[in-house]
């Protein structure tokens, strides 16, 4: 057994906090690669037991499916680590690479435990990467992290539930029909984005630097979907739960006036989709949630880049700070367009040859509702990403801005990945090739081309005629994570205090209910609240007496 | 021939060192004989456990009186174990002492600080070993007295209150301890606690016998600081000098829990205690409540050396609560959170110590920037701070796997789910000081302080270090606590 490519990454990003200039630039490019390298390596069956507790870990299982995953996510790590090379922050792109390890990591993992283990790690070091954006993130890596550790504990629950009730430490695939696994399967899904724990996902992503976002797309959901696709394969309830994703994050995104809480929106719409298709089951739409994870990968990073060249170019967010950017931005514009075709699944791009297998396989099911919703939220996806995106950000009216492209390196990134979503357009056969199952599948026939043409012709010019009422003007949404946001952490008072405030203007009844509570809390806890005072010694002894009386009459109380 | 007389030397190695230290008089040789006697004890206690594990119970009759008219020490896995914990403790808290006590104790009164030092080493092991209830008290009383002194050696005025209400406390646990043993021995006629455990069935069940046991496991209680008796336990780690704050944390209230241990399922059997009464009830209930409230005190406290007290009494309601589960594997999580926690506390005292002697006080203000100014202490805090949340690949992951996997057995899925909350309050005050370290900005005007000197760093690192190792290898660790559980758990017999 040679190096372990997720370990690898995780060491390597940590000694890359400790080197700078080109020594950094170096090892930026040649982790991945190495890792990329050594994923190919593994070959099919468990390598690298350990002894953990009283289990045996199975370190590193290889096979089709993980070998899929870690493809992508080491190829990811590399063109971001690419794309990142400007990035001034010392520890985004280290806790970057720790991120992509451990998803790597995950994704080999033959057991709960080791995925447990790795599944943690990528918590911290998501958050890490979000929190290297600065002051104004960290609220939200907060927010971000206590979501992730709360789905870990949901997640750790499962296991030592599913361990107790005599199960096997073996990761594979299990129904919901315990306790222990349904909590597994929650864990898994907060993590995926799934309602009602969508909202974290749209918060804390956005606030990430320009190439901080490129990286968060990819691994946290994507690990998701891995384990949901080797966990949960043919679970139904996960039917409706993709399509509610699906429509939510199509809902969202053409309220939203941000364009990376667009992108983010999006993601969670994609991730629908993959989900949907692991609740179908068959052998084709498993192949097709995880071909759609490979390709979704890949354009979703070449969106985030491009907003990302964008906001590092004008240090604007907004759609309705931003247009007329193609006069000064070729490249973003043609790589964000290729970005945007893709996603919405144009012909002769990575998403028509991928997505395409998850409603295709709805059809041979013979499940048309879903294939009608999957038709529809396939237009929704045009509007919302694939449109709206492209034309407020580079067309649309001239913002008066001219900012040139960005440096050269992450050009090289855009480039590299706008490559790929065509070349797997086109010539889709080395993805198909690597798939977990025997792909017999053909995208290119004439009815398919057609009637995919003709859905986003149609939904295009849905969108110019309603461009009147689509054109964003100054807004926010509400989402469900306004409730974590602002009332979940009353113990966290600062935020409570907030919410009292911003009640006081409406209601002075409420307002003192809620400052009631923040004291009451604070009175009892704070530093001289009654429990944390330092007693007088006749109130420690009162309650010894309490105590031991208290002892005294339950033992002496007949039964 | 001496591996046959290891059980006494354990409590005569640093019982009879503190004299010597008295008699030596000055700070360095005083410091070297603490030293060696520590490292000798750890040799001991290591040796022993070896011997229990391959040999099974040693019993050894002091003076070659036999047991029961004389003391009896009886050695098997369980206090052996944590016999091994307190020594390794002391070993690590010793080479810390030499340049950590020096600004917070005062140089003539060095000496007396390694005395009390070995005092309590020795108090605490001779409880452990002892098979005898009275010289069971005599230890409780001769580690407390050292400890008072200890505490007050603390450079803050404050601790000189603490010192005497920890005092006022401590005496009152002993005497319902000792009324407790005084209501045993009247109906048993006798103070050996293995010829005890095999009389006490045959008395049926008398009133007297639950007397005892609800004085002695309220006078104990005491001593563990299990909520609501901990209030004396804040100040006395707050105010006393560093190295004591850690070696207490680490050793004292630990030692505690395993008298509670050995008289509930050793003593007076499952049966009486766990099966025909409520005690499991109460102590469920006072473990949960120790869980979550202190650890919201924690959140607020700005304090960061109470933080981490409040954080230890949160930690005890764990170990308290594999107690009450009263099966092997709730013992085992019990065992096994003693040791992991006195790792982990013990290495976040020790790391405190050096930032409070270049910063000039624990206060968490004071912590602004650290990670910039003392960066290998913060990080070492950190690391400390996920052991205690029990972030996986720490110690603390171990014991709440443990733990959880206990309750489960148990059925008792919401236990589980309690655990995993009162972990996210560990989150909460352990971000405080991230909080602080990493996200502000050290304070302008001020030189940076630089990290502390390496002897201080050294064995804090050392501990942090074993945090890390026993959570990535759990095999040893792990396996003698279930040795340990199974030993209290099956009797003397």
């Amino acid at each position: 057994m040679m190096l372990h490519p997720g370990l690898l990454l995780i060491a390597g990003g940590i000694a890359m906090t400790f080197v700078r200039g080109s020594a950094r630039s170096a090892l930026a490019v040649l982790l991945p690669a190495l890792a990329l390298f050594l994923v190919w390596q593994v070959g099919d069956g468990i390598f690298g037991r350990v002894a953990f507790l009283d289990y045996q870990l199975e370190f590193v299982r290889g096979d089709r499916l993980a070998r899929v995953f870690a493809t992508i996510f080491t190829l990811m790590a590399l063109v971001g680590g690419v794309f990142a090379l400007k990035q001034e922050s010392r520890i985004e792109v280290p806790a970057a690479f720790v991120y992509a390890g451990s998803a790597v990591g995950a994704v080999f993992a033959g057991d709960l435990v080791t995925l447990f283990l790795f599944w943690e790690l990528m918590a911290v070091g998501s958050t890490l990467v979000i929190w290297a954006a600065g002051a104004s993130a960290r609220a939200a890596s907060m927010r971000y992290l206590m979501v992730h550790l709360f789905g870990g504990v949901v997640l750790m629950a499962g296991i030592t539930g599913h361990v107790a009730s005599g199960g096997s430490l073996t990761f594979e695939a299990m129904q919901a029909d315990s306790l222990a696994h349904c909590l597994i399967l929650v864990g898994f899904l907060i993590n995926a984005g799934a309602p009602p724990f969508s909202a974290w996902l749209p918060d804390a992503y956005p606030e990430a630097s320009w190439s901080g976002m490129v990286f968060l797309s990819a691994f946290t959901t994507k690990t998701a979907v891995y384990v949901l696709l080797r966990g949960f394969p043919g679970t139904e309830i996960l039917i409706p739960i993709g399509l509610y994703m699906v429509f939510y994050g199509i809902v969202y995104a053409i309220l939203e006036n941000d364009m990376r809480r667009i992108l983010a929106y999006s993601i969670i719409n994609q991730v629908g989709f993959m989900v949907t298709g692991i609740g179908i089951g068959t052998e084709m739409a498993l192949n097709g949630s995880a071909a759609h994870a490979f390709a979704h990968i890949i354009y979703k990073a070449l969106l985030l880049m491009s907003a990302g060249a964008v906001l590092y170019r004008t240090g604007k967010r907004k759609c309705t700070d931003l247009g007329g950017l193609f006069q000064s931005m070729p490249l973003t514009t043609i790589c964000g367009t290729i970005g945007a075709l893709a996603i919405s699944a144009f012909p002769l791009t990575s998403g028509f040859t991928t997505k395409s297998m998850i409603s295709q396989s709805a059809a041979n099911e013979h499940m048309m509702f879903i294939w009608l919703l999957l038709a529809a939220a396939s237009a929704g996806v045009f509007l919302h990403a694939g449109i709206k995106f492209p034309w407020f950000v580079f067309f649309q009216k001239d913002s008066g801005m001219r900012p040139k492209d960005p440096p050269a390196s992450m050009g090289w990134g855009m480039i590299a990945f706008s490559a790929l979503c065509i070349g797997l357009g086109c010539y889709p056969d080395p993805l198909y090739a690597i798939l977990p199952y025997p792909v017999d599948y053909q995208p290119y026939t004439g009815a398919h081309v057609v009637s995919q043409l003709q859905l986003l012709l149609f939904s295009g010019l849905a969108f110019f005629l309603l461009l009147n009422s689509l054109q964003r003007t100054l807004t926010i949404t509400l989402d469900l994570d306004w409730f974590y946001r602002v009332l979940g952490p009353g113990l966290a008072l600062g935020l409570a205090e907030g919410l009292a405030n911003a009640l006081a203007a409406s209601g002075r009844g409420a307002a003192g209910l809620f400052s009631s509570i923040r004291t009451a809390i604070y009175r009892h806890y704070g530093p001289s609240g009654v429990l944390a005072r330092t007693w007088l010694s006749g109130h420690m002894v009162l309650w010894v007496a309490i105590l031991l009386l208290m002892y005294l009459v339950l033992f002496y109380l007949p039964d | 021939m001496l591996n046959q007389h290891l059980p006494i030397l354990l409590v005569v190695v640093p019982l009879l060192a503190a004299p010597v230290i008295v008699l030596l008089r000055h700070s360095l040789p005083s410091w070297l004989m603490a030293t060696v006697a520590s490292i000798a004890t750890l040799a001991i206690a290591l040796q022993l456990h070896q011997q229990v594990v391959s040999e099974g119970v040693i019993s050894y009759a002091i003076g070659n009186w036999p047991p029961p008219l004389g003391i009896e020490y009886r050695v098997d896995a369980a206090n052996a174990f944590v016999a091994v914990i307190v020594a390794l403790i002391g070993v690590f808290v010793m080479p810390y002492c030499r340049r950590g006590v020096a600004p917070e104790v005062r140089a003539e009164e060095h000496y007396l600080f390694y005395a009390m030092l070995m005092l309590c080493l020795s108090g605490l092991l001779g409880i452990l070993l002892t098979g005898d209830a009275f010289n069971l008290f005599v230890f409780l009383e001769i580690s407390s007295l050292a400890t008072y002194v200890l505490i007050a050696m603390g450079r803050d005025r404050r601790a000189l209150v603490a010192s005497y209400q920890y005092l006022l406390m401590g005496t009152v646990g002993a005497t319902l301890y000792v009324i407790g043993i005084g209501l045993l021995y009247l109906q048993t006629g006798t103070l050996n606690l293995a010829d005890m455990a095999l009389r006490l069935p045959t008395m049926g069940d008398p009133r007297a016998t639950l007397a005892a046991l609800a004085f002695i496991t309220v006078g104990i209680s005491l001593k563990i600081a299990l909520f609501p008796l901990h209030l004396w336990l804040p100040n006395a780690y707050a105010y006393s000098p560093s190295a004591v704050s850690a070696f207490l944390a680490a050793t004292a209230t630990k030692v505690s829990i395993y008298v509670l241990m050995r008289y509930f399922f050793t003593i007076f059997g499952e049966t009486v205690v766990f099966d025909a009464r409520h005690t499991g009830v109460i102590l469920l209930a006072l473990s949960l409540a120790a869980m979550f409230i202190p650890a919201v005190v924690a959140i607020f406290q700005t304090d960061v050396k109470r933080l981490l007290a409040y954080s230890s009494v949160s930690q005890i309601g764990y170990i308290t609560l594999g107690i009450s589960l009263h099966s092997v594997g709730g013992l085992t999580a019990a065992l096994a959170h003693l040791f992991n926690h006195a790792l982990t506390k013990g290495g976040m005292f020790l790391v405190l110590g050096g930032v409070v002697l270049r910063l000039g006080g624990s206060a968490l203000d004071r912590m602004a920037g650290l990670g910039r100014t003392m960066p290998i202490a913060a990080f070492a805090f950190v690391i400390g701070g996920l052991s205690l949340i029990g972030i996986p690949g720490t110690a603390g992951f171990v014991s709440k796997w443990y733990l959880v996997t206990a309750a489960m057995e148990e059925g008792q899925w919401w236990l589980a789910g309690a655990v995993m909350l009162s972990s996210m309050l560990a989150v909460i005050y352990v971000w405080r000081f991230v909080e602080m370290a990493y996200f502000r900005d050290p304070p302008e005007g001020h030189p940076p302080p630089g990290e502390a000197p390496l002897s201080l760093l050294l064995p804090a690192l050392l501990m942090i270090a074993a945090c890390v190792w026993f959570g990535l290898d759990a095999s040893w660790s792990g396996g003698m606590a279930r040795l340990a559980a199974e030993a209290l758990a099956g009797g003397w017999k």
